[in-house]
């Protein structure tokens, strides 16, 4: 039968008690502390940062190719604070070093006032759909940079898209670029029943919810 | 620089997916968005750590192998708690289902699962989830497991036997001990057992005799499922023994 509120297990207490909940933990989520778990679905690419390259395509002004040093030579920007996974982990007080998204849109012109929804797209070809006001205005970074360290391969280095106020499938790893479009595109875990938006705070994790 | 044009008249650039084609497996927006109750029937202790929980699910609607399930406890004060599990058993008609799970030290929900849970309790669950790593036995399927990443291969394995497949499916899995094993007594012909404490981790030589010549027509799709250390590694041998990128699904069990 389907269960519109959660039925009581018998003898479940929980290690966490609800009262206690650290009030940065997303409904549903729990803290993975030390750990990082990856959760990839593809082999991790062999991609060396000489041979990266991040494409803004679309509904922009101006389309265009960063190279590494290209990238790099965009202002440094950082993300401090959480990240939410949907298989139920979150990471509290994380720090990506990269640059914000606003700074790669801007070098292309602009997005263009048709653009409202985004691909982000990785050199391995995985896909995610955004909506374009969720990676403007501060909400993304193109990072490469982990805890002060390159990003790890296995972590999507040497680069990732981080849009850490969405469930992380949407940050995608090894990202190649953003293609802007004038309509919804779901991605390859939005193909596989996943939501198409994922907030989180809203537990948007199947299609759904 | 690298500009390349202006204006938006460029034709998309989002590249062709270059790993496993995703969505070739619908999945069921409606049985992954509800919640069920699900009737613990029995528990059967397989090693040491893992134990398989078979759960009466009146509206599962069927899945394939290789889906999984999340699953979630609450407590009395609404406190709750969810965890994905890969299905073990094979679709069948019994209106039940079973999940394999690894006791993690500490592990809120698998220590529950293991220490309190008993015959005649219910949980939640929903799913089936995911149509990426499944395996409707359409193709030729070389599967590598280690671990409790063993327990969404077995599903195959026992869809392969249970359907009567011919389509050539392999199965190579690795377990620290005999006595670490999962299913130790269920596996036929097409496995190999590697135990890694005696004989070293999966190698090259292994997957030898399955890859080059040793490929059936069209190819294998393959299919890895472990830890994230054991996933690096596996795949690494099967690119290098010549398997496309294209045909590799791997599930990291975090």
């Amino acid at each position: 039968m389907t269960s519109p509120s959660p039925a009581p297990t018998r003898g479940f207490t929980g290690r966490a008690r609800a009262a206690d909940r650290d009030p940065r933990l997303p409904p549903g989520q729990y803290d993975a502390r030390d750990t990082w778990p990856v959760l990839s679905a593809e082999v991790t690419p062999d991609l060396a940062a000489a041979d990266w390259t991040f494409r803004v395509g679309g509904l922009v002004a101006r389309p265009r190719t960063w190279t590494w040093d290209e990238a790099h030579a965009l202002p440094a920007s950082e993300y401090r604070g959480d990240i939410h996974c949907v298989t139920s982990w979150s990471k509290f007080g994380v720090r990506f070093g990269g640059v914000s998204l606003d700074a790669f849109l801007a070098g292309a012109g602009g997005p263009l006032p048709a653009a409202k929804h985004v691909v982000a797209y990785s050199h391995t070809g995985y896909t995610a759909n955004l909506p374009l006001a969720d990676v403007t205005g501060g909400r993304a970074w193109i990072a490469w940079e982990y805890d002060g360290a390159p990003l790890p391969p296995e972590h999507g280095g040497p680069a990732r898209l981080v849009v850490p106020h969405l469930y992380f499938w949407k940050s995608a790893k090894w990202i190649a670029g953003l293609e802007l479009l004038d309509h919804d595109e779901p991605g390859f875990w939005e193909k596989n029943g996943y939501h198409h938006r994922g907030d989180p705070w809203r537990e948007e994790r199947y299609a759904g919810d | 620089m690298t500009d390349t044009s202006s204006g938006a008249s460029v034709p998309p650039f989002v590249p062709p997916t270059a790993f496993a084609v995703p969505g070739r497996i619908a999945v069921s927006e409606q049985a992954a968005a509800h919640w069920q109750q699900a009737l613990i029937t029995r528990i059967h202790r397989e090693t040491r750590a893992a134990t398989t929980f078979r759960l009466k699910v009146p509206e599962w609607q069927g899945h394939l192998p290789g889906q999984h399930l999340m699953l979630r406890l609450t407590a009395a004060d609404g406190y709750v708690a969810q965890r994905h599990y890969s299905l073990a058993s094979a679709p069948d008609d019994s209106g039940e289902i079973e999940l394999t799970v690894d006791h993690v030290p500490g592990g809120e929900v698998s220590g529950h699962l293991h220490t309190v849970a008993r015959e005649g309790d219910t949980v939640e669950v929903r799913g089936p989830l995911s149509g990426f790593f499944a395996w409707p036995g359409d193709r030729p399927a070389l599967l590598l497991g280690a671990g409790s990443g063993v327990v969404p291969l077995m599903s195959m394995i026992r869809h392969h036997r249970r359907a009567g497949l011919t389509v050539p499916l392999r199965l190579l899995v690795s377990a620290r001990t005999r006595e670490d094993l999962i299913y130790a007594d269920e596996y036929g012909a097409e496995t190999d057992v590697i135990l890694t404490r005696s004989e070293g981790r999966l190698r090259a030589g292994h997957l030898a005799p399955l890859l080059g010549d040793g490929r059936p027509d069209g190819g294998w799709e393959a299919y890895i499922c472990g830890s994230n250390g054991f996933a690096e590694h596996a795949s690494r041998l099967l690119v290098d023994g010549g398997q496309p990128v294209d045909r590799i699904r791997i599930e990291r069990f975090g």
